[in-house]
């Protein structure tokens, strides 16, 4: 899936970032923007699970490999707009504060919501996962091969 | 039988008064926090999240400081949580070729495309105790090198290509969950793999290795093991597609395993998997061991009769909170049962003594009886505690 084939792409980029940051980092970037939109809740915030399938062989059929606790919420803003959150763990401000960015990314607010929270978390994850890559990468084994001397 | 008995409370709350002072332990020390076991017990709390079918780091780690270290314990505290959430749905199967590799071997190719990267292990270090660790201090950072940027693919996808190993039907149907409806026999493979994720990492390793100590033996090379962190993916019906709903650290191991050919097919590698939950590498290998074992009714082997091979002595005897529930039950007040057993006895000696040459029917009859009672008390107590684990 891409931007051009996938009408959806970006608010999937941005429903995604929000479900897997740290929960203290969006509260940080929510509170930094001092945001407050009015709005009335569709769904309280609920803490529940869902079954994560693996496949048989990575390839194979699926099967259940456990669950994993998920909160979800969701939100209407007074301008209509509707947003869900769905957030890994069990934390129901992470959870409505995801609901309610991802109303306002429908807005004409979208850019300064980019600005002000979703880059500043989308950088600090990159960072994050960027340091442990090249932590990995420093126990690449690189092989040699002992030549025994004939002479 | 079972018959309420009452009295014992107060001796109960004395008893966890005093379960909640020991496990606080010397006051002198510090406390040991949540944060801390997450981070620093990381493969205790791995082994829990597996084990209870939950990950969820912070609960895991809770129930380590709960349970004063008994992963049993915490695992049992882990299943009865997991009860009271509502599901909201299953996931999109999660593809570990996506995989952020922390560590990635291959044991059968040097030159895996995509490298060999150790990771943060044991291997190669030499078991000496570290009495560095006892003073605190601050660890040097680890090291950093510049890293790939493609994803890494499965090993076995290259055998794959060229014809040389078993391929696994892709399927999209919604497995049977076993945590839903009661395991039954014989069970499909999906069945046997989340039994197997989920069993106890000591039984499913002392399988395996009867396995290769020659009890089924299939020959098995760890083709690869990968570790790290994978999204996971879920449909949104108020959405109306998939969206990432988190990410999870998995161990998936791929063994390679004795080939074997028949009539209409040439000789193939066949395969194992194991997949589990955090950074569990020895529970994903023994778990490959033995779902390959398991396969040898539809890969066309004999049964040789050996424990790993045989479904029901494997899957009914993995779970390690069913098990320990009716293994500990045996502690807790029986004395009519035993009250029973007790007249019998006294009654079979009584006539034996009375009798010099005892009437045989009387013998057979009733030890038969006294066993029966045994065997229905015991077949229902699993059911209990089952739906108190589920």
């Amino acid at each position: 899936m891409n931007e051009k084939t996938d009408p959806n792409a970006a608010r999937k980029a941005w429903l995604g970032l929000l479900a897997r940051c740290r929960a203290a980092d969006l509260n940080a970037l929510w509170a930094g923007a001092a945001l407050a939109p009015d709005h009335t809740v569709l769904r309280a915030p609920e803490v529940g699970s869902v079954m994560v399938r693996g496949r048989a062989g990575a390839v194979g059929s699926a099967f259940n490999l456990g669950e994993v606790t998920v909160t979800r919420a969701s939100v209407r803003l007074a301008s209509g707009e509707d947003g869900h959150g769905y957030v890994q763990g069990r934390d129901k401000l992470k959870a409505t504060q995801a609901a309610l960015i991802d109303a306002l990314m429908q807005t004409a607010q979208a850019d300064a919501i980019r600005a002000a929270v979703l880059d500043p978390l989308q950088d600090k994850m990159a960072q994050t996962r960027a340091t442990r890559s090249a932590k990995a990468a420093a126990t690449k084994v690189e092989f040699f091969t002992m030549v025994r001397g004939e002479d | 039988m079972y018959v309420a008995v009452k009295g014992g409370e107060r001796a109960i709350d004395a008893a966890h008064a005093w379960l909640a002072e020991e496990r606080r332990g010397d006051a002198s020390v510090e406390e040991l926090s949540v944060p801390q076991i997450r981070e620093q017990l990381k493969l205790a709390v791995n082994r829990v999240m597996a084990e209870g079918s939950l990950y969820d780091p912070d609960l895991a780690a809770l129930a380590i400081k709960q349970s004063r270290g008994d992963l049993i314990e915490a695992i049992f505290l882990i299943r009865a949580y997991r009860t009271t959430l509502p599901r909201f749905g299953g996931s999109v199967p999660i593809d570990t070729e996506a995989m952020a590799c922390d560590r990635r071997v291959s044991a059968t190719f040097k030159d895996a495309p995509g490298g060999q990267m150790l990771g943060p292990t044991f291997d190669y270090t030499h078991r000496l105790l570290d009495f560095k660790l006892v003073a605190e201090g601050d660890v040097p950072a680890a090291e950093e090198a510049e890293a790939r940027d493609a994803q890494t693919p499965h090993i076995m996808s290259f055998l794959d290509r060229e014809g040389l190993i078993q391929t696994e039907e892709d399927s999209d149907t919604t497995p049977p969950d076993l945590t839903r409806t009661p395991l039954e026999l014989p069970a499909t493979r999906d069945l046997r793999l989340q039994s197997l994720t989920r069993g106890d990492e000591g039984f499913i390793l002392g399988m395996a290795y009867s396995t290769q100590r020659g009890y089924a033996r299939n020959h098995a090379f760890v083709a690869e093991l990968r570790i790290g962190v994978v999204p996971v993916e879920m449909d949104i019906p108020e959405l109306g597609f998939a969206i990432e709903i988190g990410e999870i650290e998995v161990t998936e191991c791929e063994t390679v395993n004795q080939f074997q050919g028949s009539k209409t097919q040439p000789p193939q590698f066949t395969r194992g998997y194991g997949l589990v939950f955090g950074m569990s590498e020895r529970k994903a290998i023994s778990m490959a061991l033995v779902d390959r074992a398991l396969r040898w009714k539809e890969l066309g082997e004999d049964n040789l009769g050996a424990p790993a091979q045989d479904e029901e002595f494997v899957l009914y005897h993995a779970d390690n909170i069913q098990a320990t529930g009716f293994l500990e039950h045996i502690k807790l007040p029986h004395y009519v049962d035993f009250q029973s057993e007790l007249e019998l006895i006294r009654k079979l000696r009584r006539e034996a003594q009375a009798n010099t040459a005892p009437q045989t029917d009387t013998l057979d009859a009733s030890p038969l009886g006294g066993e029966t009672a045994c065997r229905a008390t015991g077949g229902s107590f699993p059911g209990k505690m089952k739906e108190a684990a589920e």
